[in-house]
């Protein structure tokens, strides 16, 4: 019976993740189809969908907003929330979904404490106060900021972007919008001769004048704030990628006296939404895609594609299963079973087969190698490091490959995912990024000598933990782990030698300089001269066993200043990284490898494991 | 005695104590910056013999660590004196030897790079030629003898020599310049402001000029802008004291013995043998966004020694290289119609390339020979 344990869990686990792929039909407004629209939105062609995640992920860090209705919790997809915020603004001010978790910012704007979310409509009053303050810490520069001072001011970003999104695809005052457009289209002629005639100074039709300025004073602002571009070039002749917001659209419209079909459609969908007429809105959502397909169809592709991507979720899946085979994995080394270990052994297969299949989507949707920014890179040192831990693993068949490879999986997802919290993972690269040769070759090989040196340092970890706590390190289990570390720390100097160099030859090719001694290509050196003092130490004798595998452990700290310190520096042409709230959890990491190595350096009598061996055993 | 010496240089223990000193002073060198600047930290740590700890108030500089020379040139000795000791020849030691020849290769050309390379840039407006480039940080007195319209003299004084504050004097100039002052980095201004002194001087333009001294620029990305008070002295005594400075646009005129003369600090000029016209700037954004694309300059090369003369694009991981000069896409004018590009002479640019291919080949035969055979033991059992 036990045998088929690891195949059964690898079935049901498999046939969850394909239960997910089919999405049940939708009922009322369907928000999925609508979330399938391409728009432009940071360079790129996006659907309306990933627009809704990245923007919710901004500002609730969550996906979905839990609402109260009758009594019951109901949960509203990203898409079901932006549909409300652009079409219905006044309804989705009411929703709680600000995250404040600064007391100085929660008093500041005198709200109510003990709540995580606040509305709109709750931190309307404090508007100018927050404009106020953003006024002068905008000065300040982030690296210098207090944990007040960048609280409040992503508190303003956060609020900018939900107050762009609001007028992304209507004008404020609107409320049926596709009569609007029809009043619109009939004031044009009379308004712009009341506008011409009032120019030369003559006599004017005043209320000719005044309807149509009045209209697009709204157009206006539209055209001023909002954020994705969703109307495409009408006119053939123009590049594919000439599109506009609805706003800019309009304006022109007064000058060319025609009509885009798109603005039209969306018009119409805003009308049927706030009127409450499903059936009508998803009609004119089925209408406007098929009016794009003939017209966009690789732009319908990509939106499309990127879609199913989304809510195929295989960076979340992945990691569910990656914890699942963790703790089989774990409970190996005690229990020592077989059927626990291939169990761990075969999830980790499967999660990675998913893992694979996220990063490979991500890298087609982009067009580019693996890693582009810091989450990319957190997913593929994720990726590298699985594939390292199944490799020892089914070298040496002792469950602690699968360790590494299962909480390796497991921790990169969850940087991923905080990552992911400040904004489109997927965005342009700047012109000195812009190119694919470099992204291939020094970024990847550089990140794969981030992630085995990560690898080395928990295999040193787990020696550490399991000789301290446990007996179940044996002289075996020992002298297992300390080949792997060697060969991990061999592997990981070949491609941190390489990357730096590699990454050294490129600063050569775009700014003439092989190497500027600036903050991240120190951050390689450093991992480069580390791994290479553990292999000299070792060489020399200056090191055995313990001391291995404590230098390891050292090397996470290198590596963790490398891959996130020195983007706090604020200094460098290399400065593209992020971020302030990391810096506390990089601390926290330090600490812990530190206390690691202190537990590491405790005298042999400390050690459970070393206690119970015989002494021709140690 | 010598042979202690033998031992010492060539120990594993001097590897790994030179490696640890390493990480040691890039750690350092690198959290340094944020308050010395890149340009300064990297003058102290890494291209230097030692690092001094200047005690605030005094005008001590106490050797505290050894500096990137020091170690560099250690490790580099360590690494010949083990090899000779410990070499046995055959392949097994290829791959040793291999990342060890590759290691010393960009070592000494990042030395060589140090001592020998030369970045300055070139600030073209569209439409604009030039055949020099400028240095990035370094500036000059200019004096220009004017007197015949079609071509000037030049003598060019190095802000080096300006620094001591002493006299210069120069065989192609019948005076010589004494320094009053000379502030690195200054500020000038036409009102007075907290912490300013009127420009003292006797001639030329300076009257009603407010001017404060700076402390150096730490900032990658401005520069210092020197100004100073100089003074022209000649056999028949002094023709005044001048303002000269970095912010100045005008020169400082002045006469003697019937020819006339212009004063100007300037930045550092190296003059090319062929020039380079700006046809045209681009600077691409990504549709809707203000982020760039792509920077890219359309420029006339221009050779009159071998009658060259050809356009080229450089733009972003595209330099120019050309008679010993690269030219990167480095910068641009806020309006569009400039460009800036990085100009870097370094006849040792090819050394990187080569010792990457070298210790890369090395790591990797030296990896699979440990790997391949150990794999095979694995799999047998």
């Amino acid at each position: 019976m036990r045998k088929w344990i690891p195949i059964i869990l690898v079935v049901v686990m498999a046939g969850w993740i394909l239960s997910g792929l089919r999405q049940p039909p939708e009922t009322g407004f369907h928000a999925r189809d609508f979330g399938r629209l391409p728009v432009l939105m940071n360079g790129r062609f996006q659907p309306f969908d990933s627009v809704a995640r990245n923007s919710l992920l901004q500002i609730r860090t969550k996906q979905t907003v839990p609402v109260e209705e009758n009594g019951k919790t109901r949960t509203m997809t990203a898409m079901d929330w932006l549909l409300e915020v652009m079409m219905k603004p006044a309804q989705a001010d009411e929703r709680k979904i600000f995250r404040i978790d600064n007391n100085e910012v929660i008093g500041l704007l005198k709200l109510q404490d003990g709540q995580k979310f606040y509305s709109f409509t709750e931190l309307q009053p404090q508007l100018d106060e927050i404009g106020k303050q953003a006024d002068r810490i905008e000065k300040i520069e982030s690296a210098n900021r207090t944990a007040f001072e960048s609280q409040l001011m992503k508190l303003y970003d956060m609020l900018n972007l939900y107050q762009r999104l609001q007028v992304s695809l209507k004008p404020p005052a609107t409320d049926d919008f596709a009569a609007e457009l029809e009043a619109y289209q009939k004031s044009l002629v009379p308004g712009i001769a009341a506008v011409n005639a009032r120019d030369a100074g003559q006599k004017f039709d005043q209320d000719a004048f005044n309807t149509l300025l009045g209209l697009m004073g709204g157009y206006n602002t539209v055209a001023a704030f909002a954020l994705p571009l969703t109307i495409p070039p009408a006119d053939i002749s123009l590049p594919r990628d000439d599109w506009q917001n609805i706003g800019t659209n309009l304006m022109q419209t007064a000058r060319t006296g025609e009509f885009n079909p798109a603005t039209k459609y969306y018009a119409e969908m805003v009308t049927a939404y706030r009127s409450g007429q499903p059936d009508e809105f998803n009609h004119i959502v089925g209408e406007y895609r098929a009016w794009l397909a003939d017209r966009f169809a690789p732009q319908v592709k990509k939106a499309n594609q990127e879609f199913f991507f989304s809510t195929m979720e295989p960076f979340y899946k992945a990691t569910v299963i990656y914890v699942l085979a963790l703790v089989l994995a774990l409970l190996s080394w005690f229990n020592r079973s077989d059927w626990l270990r291939r169990s761990a052994f075969y999830l980790i297969g499967l999660a990675w087969v998913i893992h694979t299949t996220g990063l490979v989507f991500r890298m087609y949707l982009e067009g580019r190698p693996p890693v582009t920014n810091l989450y990319s890179s957190a997913i593929f040192i994720g990726w590298v490091a699985v594939i390292l831990g199944m490799v020892l693993e089914k070298i040496y068949r002792d469950g602690i490959g699968c360790v590494v490879a299962a909480f390796a999986g497991f921790v990169t997802q969850i940087i991923a995912h905080n990552l992911a919290l400040s904004g489109d993972t997927m965005e342009m690269m700047r012109a000195v990024l812009d190119t694919n040769f470099w992204l291939a070759t020094h970024v990847v090989t550089v990140t794969l000598g981030y992630a085995s040196t990560f690898v080395a340092g928990f295999l040193g970890i787990i020696y550490i933990l399991r000789g301290l706590f446990t007996i179940t390190l044996t002289a075996e289990t020992a002298k297992s782990l300390a080949r792997m570390v060697y060969g991990i720390v061999c592997f990981a100097t070949l491609f941190s030698f390489v990357g730096t160099v590699l990454g050294g030859i490129w600063a050569d090719q775009s700014w003439g300089r092989f190497w500027g001694w600036d903050p991240k290509e120190n951050g390689a050196l450093l991992i480069v001269l580390w791994n290479a003092t553990i292999l000299h130490a070792r060489w020399g004798g200056l090191v055995r066993e313990r001391g291995l595998m404590n230098l390891a452990v050292v090397g996470n700290i290198v590596t963790s200043w490398s891959w996130f310190g020195v983007n706090m520096l604020g200094i460098g042409l290399h400065s593209y990284g992020f971020t302030d709230a990391a810096f506390k959890w990089l601390m926290l990491f330090i600490g812990t490898q530190v206390s690691l190595i202190v537990l590491g350096l405790l005298p042999r009598k400390f050690w459970r494991s070393f206690q119970v061996r015989t002494p021709a055993q140690s | 005695m010598l042979h202690q010496l033998y031992r010492f240089f060539s120990s594993l223990k001097l590897t790994v104590a030179c490696l640890v000193l390493g990480c040691v002073i890039v750690f350092w060198g690198t959290i340094a910056q944020v308050h010395l600047g890149l340009y300064r930290a990297q003058n102290e740590f890494f291209r230097s013999f030692l690092i001094y700890w200047h005690p605030a108030g005094t005008g001590f500089h106490v050797p505290i660590f050894p500096g990137g020379y020091f170690i560099g040139t250690v490790l580099l000795v360590n690494l010949f004196v083990a090899h000779f000791r410990y070499y046995q020849p055959g392949k097994r030691k290829i791959g040793i030897l291999l990342i060890h020849l590759g290691i010393v290769l960009l070592l000494l050309g990042q030395m060589l790079t140090d001592f020998l390379s030369r970045e300055s840039s070139l600030h073209l407006r569209i439409g604009e030629t030039k055949n020099y480039t400028e240095a990035d940080r370094a500036f000059e007195l200019a004096v220009f003898d004017t007197t015949d319209k079609d071509s000037d003299k030049v003598v060019a004084i190095p802000c080096s020599l300006l620094v001591r504050r002493g006299e210069v004097s120069n065989l192609e100039m019948p005076f010589s310049v004494r320094v009053k002052t000379f502030y690195a980095n200054s500020i000038l201004d036409q009102q007075s402001q907290p912490g300013f002194e009127p420009v003292k001087t006797t001639t030329g333009l300076g009257a009603g000029i407010w001017w404060r001294e700076e402390p150096r620029e730490t900032d990658l990305n401005r520069m210092d802008m020197p100004s100073a008070i100089v003074e022209i002295v000649t056999s028949q005594g002094s023709l005044g004291t001048f303002l000269v400075s970095g912010w100045l646009d005008q020169p400082q005129s002045f006469a003697f013995n019937h020819h006339s003369y212009d004063l100007r600090l300037r930045q550092e000029r190296y003059y090319m043998p062929f020039s380079l016209h700006l046809i045209e700037f681009r600077h691409d954004k990504y549709p809707g966004t203000d982020i760039p694309k792509n920077f890219s300059s359309r420029v006339r090369l221009q050779n009159l020694e071998n009658g060259e003369d050809r356009e080229v694009r450089i733009f972003m991981n595209n330099p120019l290289r050309y008679a010993g000069e690269t030219f990167y896409q480095a910068s641009f004018d806020p309006d569009d119609h400039g460009s800036v590009l990085q100009v870097v002479r370094n006849p040792s640019w090819l050394t990187p390339y080569l010792a990457c291919v070298l210790v890369a080949t090395g790591l990797v035969i030296q990896f699979l020979s440990h790997l391949i055979p150990f794999l095979k033991r694995r799999m047998a059992k």
